[in-house]
């Protein structure tokens, strides 16, 4: 079986080259039908080989297996959460393939194949991440994905503002990649080992930790947390978001992001959690502060947006925050309760931002406040975003909610009230949306503070505005809730993601996952809060507009690349000063 | 071990990551991303060299008679190479674009993504 692993990467990657040359010799609607067979493909091969991933596989490219305990060549390492995020990915691209059948915008003449293509290639290049068991690698397939996703953010070339967004990302993500490869390099200069497994041998061979095992830890998860928009590292995705195509959306926030916490965990784990690597309560208290902060500042300037896939991208950011709290308490509970919240928060996000496509295609705005009450007649894709808001919030039983009210448990006391306010808030605000623009409750709002990215005046990603909702387009959104619910509800789900995540994380110890009492009712009591929340803004919206004192948080988004830089490098200083201080101790 | 190559490698990513905070040309921003990774190499080939050793090519060299540096770091700066090569041509053509579409490619004028 193991020798199936490098087909995941190699499938997406021949299906890509197969497009790009024989592209301009087909017709639109079979480039779709092979894109879609090719990620389908994949996709099945994932889903088996995580079926039976029990013990994990191990992979040596070219047999070029360790002599001695030395390697030079390059592994793969197919265990269940990486194998999960692989088919996690493969799926959403599926998805995200079937969204854009037929509606997306017209490609020019003799290039039928280069955006199914492009998505091929950014599934190949997540799915090589995921499975990476060596840091180089792991380097140059995370740089595989971010220029097909700058490549993807810019697809549309002639609007002004894409092209701004993709070079801000572009520009902060290959930073952080350089900063990432520093550190690989002085890694391999301790141990002389690029496998992750082998450099965690070494660092402990080496014995206490010390200046350049902080340098190494500080630059190879500045690259990660840039990717996992992090703050202050996260200044990219907005604009990322509101400028990239929806179905490259749907992936960006649905895993693209995700792969980035993935990151900081798997190389935590194997590389830095030993006696010579980084002490746990550094570790802790270096991804709690980040994430609470990260979760606040997400969650605060989500709701002051009304352009809504930047709403919808500081969603993300504020649940990336939650995910890094969840994975920094190095609880094996906490994993597993983030493996299942990840599961469902891909499935929500990814729908949220196919209805807002939706929005986009047929009234030609993201504008909160210019579309108010204009989407009445969609009464399914209105249903949709309802749902959908309330999976953010985690009612029960969507994924979310279990994931969440398992990682509440983990983590406790006041962290739990951060859960539970930052999932309430970003819903809060998409139900605000979905009540102004689908049922337009509520006065008119008046025109914002000025300093703000509207979301108005945005040209539709299909050749016409839509008149009539291809059924796609409303089929994928609820086939993506569908499983958003059934990681919650499917029967045994919930364990076998524990085990596949405990066998490789936690050093034997096994955890059993359900829902409790107490989780459910914290799933309640935000998604509660939530409406409440949302039901005071549309009716009273002057008291819950941006005041000036949020004005300053919003001032720090600029939109300018040389700030976003400046912030990554504060960053990477905060970042050392919180590990720093165990390291002197000892 | 001397810590100078390291020195230079940290200096000059340093120096990249201060001409792409302060600069006014978005084509001198892709320049000192490359500075950026220029540093990347120097630390790369920084670890893999030995002194008095030679280049990694055995045709005319007899296994074992001399120390040679170290050919997986050379391996990894090759394909640093062409990943960096990648990221600029697309960086700059996106450059090319953004002041096709804003007229400017002055950073401090593209405000339009903000808040």
């Amino acid at each position: 079986m193991d020798e199936l692993l490098p087909l995941l990467v190699a499938v997406p990657l021949l299906g890509a080259a197969l497009l790009v040359a024989g592209g301009r010799l087909v017709s639109r609607p079979v480039a779709e039908t092979i894109g879609c067979a090719v990620s389908a493909g994949t996709a099945a091969l994932a889903l088996v080989l995580l079926l039976n991933c029990s013990p994990p596989f191990l992979e040596w490219a070219g047999d070029w297996t360790p002599v001695d305990g030395r390697s030079v060549g390059i592994v793969l390492t197919g265990d269940g959460p990486g194998l999960g995020m692989a088919a996690l990915a493969s799926l959403l691209t599926l998805a995200a393939l079937a969204y854009s059948w037929h509606y997306f915008d017209e490609p020019p003449h003799g290039h039928a194949g280069s955006f199914p293509a492009l998505l091929l290639l950014f599934q190949g290049g997540m799915c090589g991440f995921a499975i990476a068991g060596d840091l180089f690698n792991a380097f140059v397939w995370f740089e595989l994905m971010s220029v097909v996703a700058y490549a993807l953010t810019g697809h549309r070339v002639e609007e002004a503002r894409a092209v701004q967004g993709a070079l801000t990302f572009a520009v902060v993500t290959s930073l952080g990649a350089y900063a990432m490869l520093m550190g690989i390099g002085l890694l391999y200069a301790r141990t002389g080992e690029l496998g992750m497994h082998q450099i965690g041998r070494g660092l402990d061979a080496h014995g206490r930790p010390d200046a350049l095992v902080l340098a190494a830890f500080v630059l190879v998860m500045t690259g990660l947390l840039v990717k996992a928009a992090a703050v202050p590292f996260h200044f990219w995705l907005p604009d990322a978001h509101a400028v990239a195509p929806t179905p490259v959306c749907m992936l960006l926030s649905g895993v693209m992001v995700e792969l980035g916490v993935f990151g900081v965990w798997r190389v935590y784990g194997t590389v830095f959690s030993g006696p010579g690597g980084v002490p746990a309560p550094e570790f802790e208290r270096a991804l709690v502060v980040l994430g609470a902060l990260t979760a606040v500042i997400g969650a605060v300037m989500c709701w002051y947006q009304r352009h809504i896939k930047r709403l919808l991208a500081y969603s993300t950011i504020a649940h990336t925050g939650l995910f890094l709290i969840g994975i920094g308490v190095l609880k094996p509970e906490a994993d597993d309760g983030i493996a299942l919240y990840v599961l469902g928060h891909a499935g929500v996000k990814a729908a949220l931002f196919a209805c807002t496509g939706i929005l986009l295609d047929r009234y030609g705005s993201v504008d909160e406040h210019a579309l108010h009450g204009r989407a009445r007649e969609l009464k399914g894709v209105a249903v949709l975003f309802v749902l959908g808001a309330l999976g953010l919030a985690g009612l029960p039983p969507f994924g979310t909610a279990l994931g969440k009210s398992v990682t509440e448990e983990a983590v406790g006391g006041p962290l739990t009230v951060l859960y539970v306010a930052a999932s309430a808030v970003t819903a809060a605000a998409v139900l605000r949306v979905a009540a102004r623009v689908f049922l337009g409750l509520g006065p008119r709002p008046e025109a914002g503070s000025g300093y703000e990215t509207t979301g108005s005046g945005e040209r539709p990603e299909t050749r016409h505005r839509l008149s009539r909702i291809p059924d796609t387009m409303t089929a994928v959104p609820a086939v993506l809730l569908a499983g958003a619910v059934a990681v919650g509800v499917a029967p045994g789900f919930a364990k076998v993601v524990a085990h596949s995540v405990n066998e490789t994380g936690s050093a034997g110890v096994f955890t059993s996952v359900h829902w409790t009492p107490a989780g459910v009712l914290l799933g309640l009591v935000s998604t509660l809060l939530a409406g409440v929340l949302a039901v005071l803004a549309v009716v009273r919206p002057k008291p819950f507009a941006a005041p000036d004192r949020a004005l300053p948080l919003r001032r720090l988004q600029s939109g300018h690349v040389g700030d976003y830089v400046a912030w990554v490098l504060v960053g990477t200083t905060v970042l050392g000063a919180l590990t720093l201080p165990g390291m002197l101790g000892g | 071990m001397d810590v100078f190559p390291y020195l230079v490698a940290g200096w000059v990513f340093l120096a990249g990551c201060y001409g792409l905070a302060t600069s006014r040309n978005l084509i001198h921003a892709v320049g000192c991303l490359s500075v950026c990774q220029a540093g990347t190499y120097v630390l790369l080939l920084t670890v893999g060299y030995r002194d008095d050793a030679t280049a990694p090519v055995f045709s005319d060299l007899k296994p074992g008679s001399r120390p040679v540096v170290d050919p997986v770091v050379q391996a990894l700066t090759l394909t640093d190479v062409v990943v960096g090569a990648t990221v600029t041509a697309l960086l700059l053509a996106l450059v090319v674009q953004i002041s096709k579409r804003h007229g400017t490619v002055d950073p401090d004028e593209l405000s339009e993504l903000r808040g």
